[in-house]
């Protein structure tokens, strides 16, 4: 928490001013017993009526302050809370914005939604009931003790007694229920998770006969949650019947002792009075307290989460960039250089001891088609995703136009690449919003293009909006294939040098996909990759990379590596018939 | 109003089997509820008999304290009951709720759940009934006392004295009326504010959430800007909210703090008079406080309770959607079956505007192998649907060993039947009980012998536990491959007579697909299979192959007839390699 408190500092005056009126507010709450105690005694005993209106009007100024003061409170605490909010807001967007992949990766990305949103959220509304009542309570406590040690020591002594007592009751059932309260919710999440396995696996779990042992396991989770509920419900309950004996067990000490002083002329009556009125503000300002005492603790939580985003460093940083060559040597020496290459390159993931990747050392010529095949877990997707530095190399180095990947800006580099994702991914907005995702300049015959060489045109054609069409969140209204096609399009948008089809094309049907890689193959000048399980999908290919358990095992056409290369034979051997491997030759 | 009166009813309905407890409660309610407020005025009598120095009756006093211990302690004691009752009466209502809900689930058509976003459904059985319990805790909490609090000190005060009740209960609706007034004007505000707060959590959702590929793109200085414009809308709009909010309470405070002093007033000149005594006029001050919180806890309730059953009425439509037909009375049993399936002029559609399958007819002979091929999103896995059941036919009909599948049991006709989809589903329980999962008695060996049939015992033994593993939620410790091998392995236990499988093979590491085509192989044989393939070396072999284009089969028969007939498949089959 401290390490947000800095957040606050734009709000140092908000800060200071909130609690302090609500203090002083607080402080004309804690006169009223002793106002009306001296109506008793001096007005009433005297019969004097002008007093007492007086002393009557003085309270009514007294609400009239104290409301005036709680809303100065108020005001200050929510400034100072919201402006907390959203410059911690704005700081954790950014930071994620440089996280690089390894450290999106590590916390998760449904993660760092949950952290700046409700997380937040949380820390927000925690700072603001701080700012207004953490101090509030204990001063009403603190100053009503004072307020009976100025009307009698001897009976402050049941105070000092009774508040110790109250609070170690509030405190032990709370040290006892709250653990009780994460478990509760615990069993919760499990029975959250029942239904969303049950409603996911509808189709197995009916075409296996199994409702019915789904309905039991159900019900065995729903009957441990009711006994967690009942427990923790068991001791929660006993706070307000403790608190209440408490409380008039210490209001029956007062009226006896009270008795005793007064007729001892110690006190008054009145007295008497504003002392029982005391015993219930503590009252009333310790469960206030016990309240806030559990929302503070979620808010914590939750800033100790916030606090382990801000802790992940970006392991990616800018390089130095690289210099332009502007003069016509360095050009044509530019042409002639290879548009990536690969130099020992070993990597592991982070948190894994197991090298993803070993050895991989090869170069690819400008223009070049190079398909990139193995099974899953081979390495594929890494070995692409090394060329955009989403991953630094653990050993060797990446270069791209000749340069250490390292060296550029990191902007500089990607713009220099097209990536298209496993995951087909769109964005809420029309389709010419996500075409312009890579490229803000883009105009709409820029876009057009891209999407006839991506085979989406039929898309685009097929919507009455055309590029107007509105995607929903997540692309919710396309088909897996139609994504798939409009991801490649964005990805042509930017006239990438490097295009990366990482597994892109895997919802389209045989047809189309070969289209698309007859499209792109015609692209002058865009050195392409595409990574495959399909061998008809790479067969084309310039050249072939053959990736198994994270080395390259051949690289080559399709003729050589179906003489050379074993494990490539076998993949085609499986997918496509005699006819069909020989076909291409 | 009407549609809130008939959600009570529903809510009644569920409470009905409680009711010894609900009967409990409520006296507990106005037992506690009076002995609260009668304490106060047994603290005023004895400080009725403090009266000053040398003038303190300690017999009287020490009567009335003992009486009061007794109070304090029948109340305390009253007050945990009532709690006690109160929990057993929500807990219990509400698990029978959720397990209600659950049962539908289970019963739900298909057509319910494709239809329906499952996070739609989880909240309703999850959050909103967590929803409901809490404002049905809250009612019976604070409603009843709050009631029987406001009650009986209004009883109490009137006979003290009529002039300052009076008072009180003028008063006290202003505070009604300032929270009213507050909320009112706070509503624009918080709607605002959670407009902003959705507008947000979207584009986090969006940005944050695909942040690969934001950065890929070189968009995440739009995207900032795009975060910072809502990050100050929210800012304006949270301000206000918050601070309109939180003003509530000091201002209803202002209130109760107003006719407190009110009764201070009229209760130190009434008690001037001689018409209260000083003790009523401490009695009259604690009711004053205790009178005005139950007034402004029932407003709280009110909205809560409001709120719960908006909650609880979503959560009844669930429960009331229309469930699967049940099984005919005189349905079949259909055990050991052979594989026989019969499709006579069926006809079908998911919107009565899109028509689908259209007259469609095919006979499948024990053993045989259909391929289902057709370019993306021709509506293969329509076919399934109907062959399982998970929808009925709209016309015609489908036989199994020339039984109307209508007419047999649900559960034994799926019985029938192995699938291994392109979605796998694995429970989030430990790899031997997925593998187990149709056949709960399994042994062990039969669990082995099943993954090594898949080729999954290799990478089950190198697991942390072996079969022991448990799978965490939704498989993160399992590649897509291995997902789809357990799977593989769970249809291998059970051996059906008839197969589907859903481009099974699509996405398993490519060596071992040779393998498990060959135990796929080995488990076809002999029994009817339906795959819906894109794998050219399937579909040759195929007894059969059904061409689908928008949801129809065009074409179909075996792959020389098909490329004979020079139609589509022959399109399909050269652009592979066109």
């Amino acid at each position: 928490m401290r390490k947000l408190l800095k957040y606050l500092n734009d709000y140092k005056k908000e800060s200071v001013i909130g609690p302090l009126f609500k203090l002083l507010e607080a402080c004309f709450e804690l006169v009223v017993p002793l106002i009306m105690a001296n109506m008793i005694d001096i007005g009433i005993r005297n019969q004097d009526t002008g007093y007492i209106l007086r002393m009557g009007s003085i309270l009514i100024l007294f609400a009239v302050l104290g409301l005036a003061c709680s809303l100065t409170a108020q005001y200050f605490a929510a400034k100072a809370s919201v402006g907390f909010g959203t410059a911690l807001r704005h700081d954790m967007f950014r930071h994620i914005q440089s996280l690089s992949y390894a450290e999106i990766d590590r916390a998760g990305s449904a993660t760092l939604v949950t952290r700046i949103t409700s997380d937040i959220n949380q820390v927000q509304s925690g700072v603001n009931l701080v700012l207004r009542l953490f101090l509030r309570s204990p001063f009403i406590v603190v100053g009503a003790l004072i307020m009976a040690f100025t009307i009698s020591v001897k009976l402050a002594l049941i105070f000092v007694v009774a508040v110790p007592l109250l609070a170690l009751v509030i405190y032990g059932i709370m040290v006892v229920s709250i653990p009780l309260y994460r478990k509760v919710q615990k069993l919760l999440d499990r029975i959250l998770l029942s239904t969303r396995e049950n409603l996911e696996g509808i189709r197995v779990i009916r075409a296996f006969g199994m409702q019915g042992r789904e309905r039991d396991e159900f019900k065995a989770e729903n009957a441990k949650f009711l006994a967690a509920q009942m427990l923790v419900g068991k001791i929660s309950a006993l706070l307000n019947p403790a608190t209440y004996i408490i409380v008039n067990v210490a209001t029956i000490a007062i009226v006896w002792f009270g008795g005793r002083e007064t007729y001892a002329g110690g006190i008054t009556q009145g007295e008497v009075i504003a002392l029982v009125n005391y015993m219930t503000q503590i009252l009333t300002a310790l469960v206030a307290l016990s309240n806030l005492i559990v929302s503070f603790t979620k808010a914590l939580a939750c800033a100790n989460r916030i606090n382990e985003v801000f802790a992940l460093e970006p392991s990616i940083q800018d390089g130095d960039g690289v210099k332009k060559v502007t003069d016509k040597e360095g050009a044509e020496q530019e042409q002639t250089r290879e548009a990536a290459a690969f130099h020992q390159v070993s990597f592991a993931y982070p948190e894994s001891k197991v090298y993803a990747v070993t050895g991989l050392d090869f170069s690819v010529k400008k223009g070049e088609m190079i398909g990139v095949i193995g099974g899953t877990g081979s390495g594929k997707s890494t070995l692409v995703q090394m060329i955009p530095r989403f991953y630094d190399v653990a050993e060797g180095s990446v270069t791209v136009d000749g340069e250490d990947v390292r060296n550029y800006k990191i902007e500089e580099l990607r713009k220099k690449i097209g990536m298209v994702p496993q995951r087909a991914v769109l964005f809420r907005g029309t389709i010419r919003d996500n075409m312009k995702v890579g490229n803000e300049d883009a105009d709409d015959e820029q876009i057009m293009e891209a999407i006839r060489t991506a085979q989406a045109l039929e898309v685009v054609e097929g919507k009455p909006d055309g590029l107007d069409t509105l995607i929903n969140e997540g692309g919710k209204n396309l088909s897996g294939g139609q994504k798939q096609r409009l991801t490649i399009a964005r990805a042509l948008v930017r006239k990438p040098q490097i295009l990366i089809l990482d597994d892109s094309a895997s919802a389209l049907d045989f047809a189309t996909d070969a289209r698309l890689r007859k499209a792109v193959k015609g692209l002058k000048d865009m050195t392409v990759f595409v990574v495959s399980q399909r061998a008809a999908s790479v067969m084309q290919a310039d050249r072939i990379i053959v990736m198994d358990d994270g080395k390259i095992v051949g690289i080559g056409t399709h003729d050589e590596l179906m003489k050379s290369c074993e494990v490539y034979r076998e993949i085609c051997l499986s997918q496509l018939s005699e006819k069909e491997v020989g076909q291409h030759a | 109003m009407h549609k809130q009166d008939s959600t009570w009813k529903k809510v009644l309905f569920y409470i009905r089997p409680y009711s010894f407890y609900v009967i409990l409660s409520l006296l507990f309610a106005v037992l506690t509820g009076v002995l609260t407020l009668y304490a106060p005025i047994l603290v005023g009598d004895a400080i009725d008999f403090i009266i000053g120095k040398d003038q303190v009756l300690f017999d009287r006093i020490l009567d009335i304290l003992k009486k009061l211990a007794v109070i304090i302690a029948i109340t305390g004691v009253g007050q945990w009951l009532m709690n006690l009752c109160n929990n057993q009466i929500t807990y219990r209502v509400v698990r029978d709720v959720r397990l209600k809900a659950f049962k539908k689930l289970e019963r739900l058509p298909l057509s319910y759940v494709d239809s329906h976003a499952n996070g739609d459904t989880i909240s309703r059985i999850i959050t909103d009934v967590e929803q409901f319990s809490d404002g049905l805790l809250m009612g019976f909490t604070q409603f009843f006392s709050g009631v029987v609090t406001i009650v009986t000190t209004l009883i109490f005060m009137l006979t003290i004295d009529v002039k300052i009740t009076l008072v009180v209960v003028l008063l006290t609706p202003l505070s009604f009326f300032v929270a009213g007034f507050i909320a009112k004007r706070t509503y624009q505000m918080f709607k605002k504010q959670s407009e902003a707060r959705a507008d947000m959590t979207s584009l986090v959702n969006e940005m944050v959430g695909n942040q690969k590929v934001v950065q890929a793109f070189g968009y995440g200085s739009t995207a900032s800007e795009r975060f910072d414009e809502i990050n100050g809308k929210l800012k304006t709009y949270s301000l206000k909210a918050i601070f309109f909010s939180s003003i509530t309470n000091p201002s209803t405070r202002f209130v109760n703090n107003l006719v407190y002093m009110g009764v201070g007033i009229t209760g130190a000149l009434s008690a001037m008079s001689g018409i209260i005594s000083v003790g009523q006029l401490s009695c009259f001050l604690t009711y004053a406080n205790q009178y005005t919180k139950p007034f402004n806890e029932i407003s709280g309730v009110v909205t809560e309770l409001q709120n719960a059953l908006a909650c609880a009425k979503r959560v009844f439509d669930f429960i009331e959607e229309e469930p699967e037909p049940k099984d005919d009375k005189d349905a079949v049993v259909l055990i050991d079956a052979k594989g026989n399936l019969d499709l006579e002029h069926v006809s079908f559609s998911y919107k009565k505007e899109v028509p689908l399958l259209k007259n469609l007819n095919l006979n499948v002979k024990p053993g045989q192998k259909i391929a289902i091929v057709g370019p993306t999103g021709c509506g293969k896995t329509t076919l399934i649907n109907l062959l399982m059941r998970f929808y009925d036919v709209d016309a015609g009909v489908i036989r199994m060993e020339g039984e109307d599948i209508r007419h047999i049991t649900r559960d034994s006709l799926r019985e029938n039947y192995g699938m291994v989809l392109q979605e796998t589903w694995l429970k989030s329980a430990t790899i031997a009980e997925n593998i187990a999962y149709g056949n709960p008695d399994a042994t062990r060996e039969e669990i082995i012998h099943a993954a090594k049939e898949a080729h999954a015992h290799g990478f089950i033994t190198r697991m942390p536990d072996g079969y022991d593993t448990v799978i965490s939620e939704e498989g993160g410790n399992l590649s897509q491959g291995q997902k789809q091998l357990l799977c593989i392995a769970r249809v291998m236990l059970r051996l059906p007579p008839v197969l589907i499988l859903d481009e099974a093979t699509s996405s398993i590491d490519t060596r071992t697909e040779i393998r498990v085509q060959q135990a796929f192989e080995k488990l076809m044989e002999g029994r009817t299979s339906f795959i819906v393939a894109h794998r050219l070396s399937t579909i040759r072999t195929a007894d059969r192959i059904l061409v689908m284009k928008d949801g129809n089969i065009i074409e179909q028969g075996t792959h020389e007839e098909l490329l004979a007939k020079n139609g589509f498949y022959k399109q399909l089959y050269e652009s592979q390699f066109a």
